[in-house]
């Protein structure tokens, strides 16, 4: 297939050399066929090897390469060069401290993660030599959608409100909080209910829906938060009608 | 400024077996306290990408017997019989453990957990969750394992040096890829995790991360590395980009069609029989090259593919089964496998050999312990039976982290300044990798001579002539790997000096495929050779050994432990 050229205007940083961020330009050839992230691939193998940018799966599922790209935010490995134009801009993830180039700083998510608790939680665990939990088709849909998410960021990037409060725990990580309250196997309600009525929790979500929307796994994150804030209303307010551990 | 951390066990890599050996590790001992270092996020570790499944006996109709035997024949009675046995045992207690800590497997009608069919497998044994069965594995372990404060992460650490001393591993030395600077971790074991090495080679499925980092770890501390010569081609990798289209796909009833639209394996005789689709690896890789050198092949915008034909399955079943096929169909090569069929080729997948571990991980060096498709444990032999090794994953994970810490409790402290002299050494060496100017090789440079050399003599078919220039090639590359030049010396997530390593790692790793193969003259398994087509029991019925000794490798050889079956033509 024949080439064409394409501009890519990338955002540099390294904190050791830049007081800010700055943009570099790359001219080069393309084959119409590649990802964004083969764009950036051949720029570091042949042009400037100093460009820093994180990728492993290239198959959209290691959550590895989200960045923004023409201002919105993609993975880059799925993102087609045809679908863009002659100049492709490519910066780091927004609302995250970066540490260099397009790499973005994820410590804060992965405390967020833990805060949840995202693990089966039970009273009594269930010994080997009982064998797997029965769960029927009908209750393993009931939280599939919400176990599809790869880690990826590009939520938090779209969230009005991780903007503004960054400590906000934030689509991802309630998405999967609530995972866990939705499996039949799971008793933690509880638990990361208390969680979810924290401060910078659940209450803080505005329902701008921008989550649900740039989520390339149609995870719908936004539907997560929102039936969560609903589970979190009625857990607070049974709580004062049923004693805690009064349900099996 | 050297930092210096101390935990019982150190695990390099966090992906499904470096996860389940550190869960295991902190259950067995309560006081434990386990470091886990790894290059990526644990979640971004290539498990992920495992689709098909993984299998553990789990029907009526099923048990450990067929289980152990599908595996042996699969293997080319090239796997150790004792591993095979303990592994087939081993995995219904590991999945339904799995299925404890949350991992969604998808469910039968009455809540059971269901199974499909994978090559080579007699029955349905194969546990799935859809088709993103390494996403869900490794998230309900990476999830499950927050729950341990005694795990203790060190997250986008980069390991380039294992420290040995007094003839025994006494932790690691690693690369803060973040900060810039060297640690020094402390333990009185080690357990390498670091998984396969399919990027020795152009057209893989395997991610930017699989580069053998610890078989070169291993290999340059004495320890051999095992079977080097049996690389995996998976029949059905897309082409272009080599994303794999799982084996489930087959399980679920898909047919491979040549370019006359007939089902080959079923219309030629390619040695698989009646299970045709639901052959083993090895044989339908060759399958598919033979048919396109017989003319039989599809052209496409890619160059030679067969087809993969799901059009009969519909949409329904595709979507509930196999949703990511769809989705990695549409987008990569613009097909709609619901309405079109999907072009493949074979694409190296999965490394059988390894680190030479026993059956409980240890290797000959005391103190170092490898699992998962690091190691080389013989479950696999001579070919690996599609969804084993997410299974041995957790089997020899867990194995290897208990007895880790085990020998670990038992062994008294190192002599901390011999370690701390041998980490200064290794942070000069690093250092003086990032500001090397002045060479006249390029990172890529040598990389696109590996691929090329690797493809062309370690191909799903080999022969001597081609086999030995890629032995020349890849110790003259190795050599050149001396000259290399560097530039961007910034400290901070500097991925070009990453490359680097990774390159060295995978020089080495690639020259012990090579060597190790030019000296198997028969054909078994995935080592297939033009020149001598069939099995050579008498001769070579054992496996093969490569050490690195005076500075390149030395090849030796060990005994396959046989059992209960014998050694027979394997015929399908
Ligand atoms: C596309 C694909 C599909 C597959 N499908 C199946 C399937 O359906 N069924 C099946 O049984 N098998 C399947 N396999 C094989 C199986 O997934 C792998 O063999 C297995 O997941 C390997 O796991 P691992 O823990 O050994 O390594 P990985 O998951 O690759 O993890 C390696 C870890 O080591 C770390 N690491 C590496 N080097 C260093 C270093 N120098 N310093 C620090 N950390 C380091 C990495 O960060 C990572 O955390 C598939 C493989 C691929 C590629
Ligand atoms: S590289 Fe893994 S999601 Fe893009």
């Amino acid at each position: 297939m024949s080439g064409s050229k394409k501009t890519f205007v990338i955002t540099r940083f390294d904190p050791d050399r830049d007081e800010a961020p700055r943009q570099q330009s790359y001219e080069i050839e393309v084959d119409p066929r590649w990802k964004v992230l083969d764009a950036l691939n051949h720029i570091k193998d042949e042009v400037d090897p100093s460009l820093s940018h994180r990728w492993s799966c290239r198959m959209a599922v290691c959550g590895s390469c989200g960045m923004m790209v023409d201002g919105k935010p993609s993975l880059t490995c799925k993102d087609s060069l045809a679908d863009h134009g002659d100049t492709v801009e490519v910066a780091p993830l927004a609302n995250f401290p970066v540490v260099r180039d397009l790499v973005v700083e994820l410590e804060g998510f992965l405390d967020k993660l833990k805060q949840v608790k995202p693990w089966i939680i039970r009273a009594k665990e269930r010994a080997v030599e009982e064998g797997t939990h029965r769960q029927s088709p009908a209750e393993h849909q009931e939280f599939k959608q919400f176990s599809m998410c790869i880690n990826c960021m590009l939520c938090y990037s779209a969230c009005p409100v991780v903007a503004n409060e960054p400590d906000f725990l934030g689509p991802a990580a309630i998405a999967l909080g609530h995972r866990y309250n939705l499996d039949s196997r799971d008793e933690g309600d509880h638990e990361r209910q208390e969680v979810f009525r924290g401060e910078g929790s659940v209450f803080s979500c505005s329902y701008a829906n921008e989550c649900s929307e740039v989520c390339p796994k149609n995870v719908d994150p936004a539907a997560a938060v929102n039936q969560a804030k609903f589970r979190a209303v009625i857990d607070w307010a049974t709580s004062f009608v049923v004693p805690r551990g009064g349900e099996g | 400024m050297l930092e210096i951390v101390e935990h019982d066990i150190v695990i390099v890599g966090g992906g499904g077996a470096g996860l389940r050996a550190a869960i295991a590790a902190v259950e067995a001992d309560p006081a434990a306290s386990v470091a886990m270092i790894s290059k990526v996020y644990p979640m971004r570790s290539h498990t992920v990408s495992a689709e098909g499944g993984a299998a553990a006996v789990a029907r009526e109709d099923d048990n450990f017997e067929m289980h152990g035997y599908d595996t042996v024949k699969g293997s080319d009675f090239l796997g150790d019989q004792d591993v095979i046995q303990y592994f087939v045992e081993q995995a219904p207690r590991e999945l339904t453990r799995l299925e404890h800590w949350g991992c969604p497997w998808s469910r039968n009608e009455d809540g059971s957990v269901a199974t499909r069919a994978f090559g080579g497998m007699s029955t349905k044994r194969t546990w799935y969750a859809a088709d993103k069965v390494g996403f869900h594995m490794l998230h309900a372990l990476f999830q499950h394992s927050l729950r341990f404060d005694r795990i203790v992460r060190y997250d986008e650490q980069f390991v380039t040096k294992l420290v040995v001393v007094d003839g025994a591993v006494r932790g690691v030395v690693a690369l803060d890829v973040r900060e810039g600077n060297m640690r020094l971790f402390l333990g009185r074991a080690v357990i390498l995790t670091t998984g396969g090495a399919g990027k020795i080679f152009p057209f893989t499925t395997n991610g930017n991360i699989k580069t053998g980092d610890g078989m070169a770890l291993a290999y340059r501390e004495g320890v051999a590395l095992k079977d080097m010569e049996f690389v995996q081609y998976h029949p059905t990798g897309l082409p272009g980009t080599g994303i794999l289209i799982t084996e489930g796909t087959r399980g679920e009833g898909a047919y491979l069609k040549n370019g006359r639209g007939e089902r080959f394996l079923i219309e030629y005789d390619h040695g698989v029989g009646h299970k045709a689709e639901l052959g083993p690896r090895d044989m339908i890789s060759r399958a598919i090259i033979r048919e396109m050198e017989a003319g039989r092949g599809v052209e496409s915008e890619w160059g030679l593919v067969v087809h993969l034909d799901l059009t009969h399955i519909g949409e329904e079943r595709i979507m509930s089964k196999l949703p990511m096929v769809r989705e990695l169909c549409q987008i990569y090569v613009h097909v709609d496998p619901v309405h079109e069929p999907i072009p493949v080729r074979p694409v190296v997948h999965y490394m059988m050999g390894g680190v030479d571990v026993d059956i409980d991980g240890a290797t000959s060096l005391p103190g170092l312990y490898a699992a998962g498709e690091t190691a080389c444990a013989s479950l696999n032999g001579a070919n690996r039976l599609g969804s084993n090794s997410l299974t041995e994953c957790l089997v020899f994970g867990a194995r290897a982290g208990q007895h880790a810490i085990a020998f670990a409790k038992g062994s008294s402290g190192a002599n901390q300044s011999a370690c701390q002299d041998i980490a200064e050494q290794e942070s000069a060496r690093i250092e003086s990798l990032r500001a090397r100017k002045g060479g006249s090789e390029r990172i890529a440079g040598l990389r696109a001579e590996m691929h090329h050399s690797m493809e062309t003599g370690c191909g799903v078919y080999r022969e001597q002539d081609s086999m030995d220039d890629t032995v020349r090639k890849t110790t003259e590359l190795r050599e050149r790997y001396a000259a290399l030049k560097l530039e961007d010396d910034s400290r901070v997530f500097n991925t070009e000096l990453i490359a680097a390593l990774e390159l060295g790692n995978m020089l080495l790793v690639a020259e012990a495929v090579a060597v190790s193969a030019s000296h198997r003259h028969e054909s078994r398994g995935a080592h297939a050779r033009r020149d001598q087509p069939t099995r050579d029991d008498q001769n070579f019925l054992y496996h093969t050994l490569c050490h690195w000794d005076s500075g390149g490798p030395r090849l030796d050889r060990k005994d396959v432990t046989l059992g209960k079956w014998e050694p027979e033509e394997r015929k399908y």
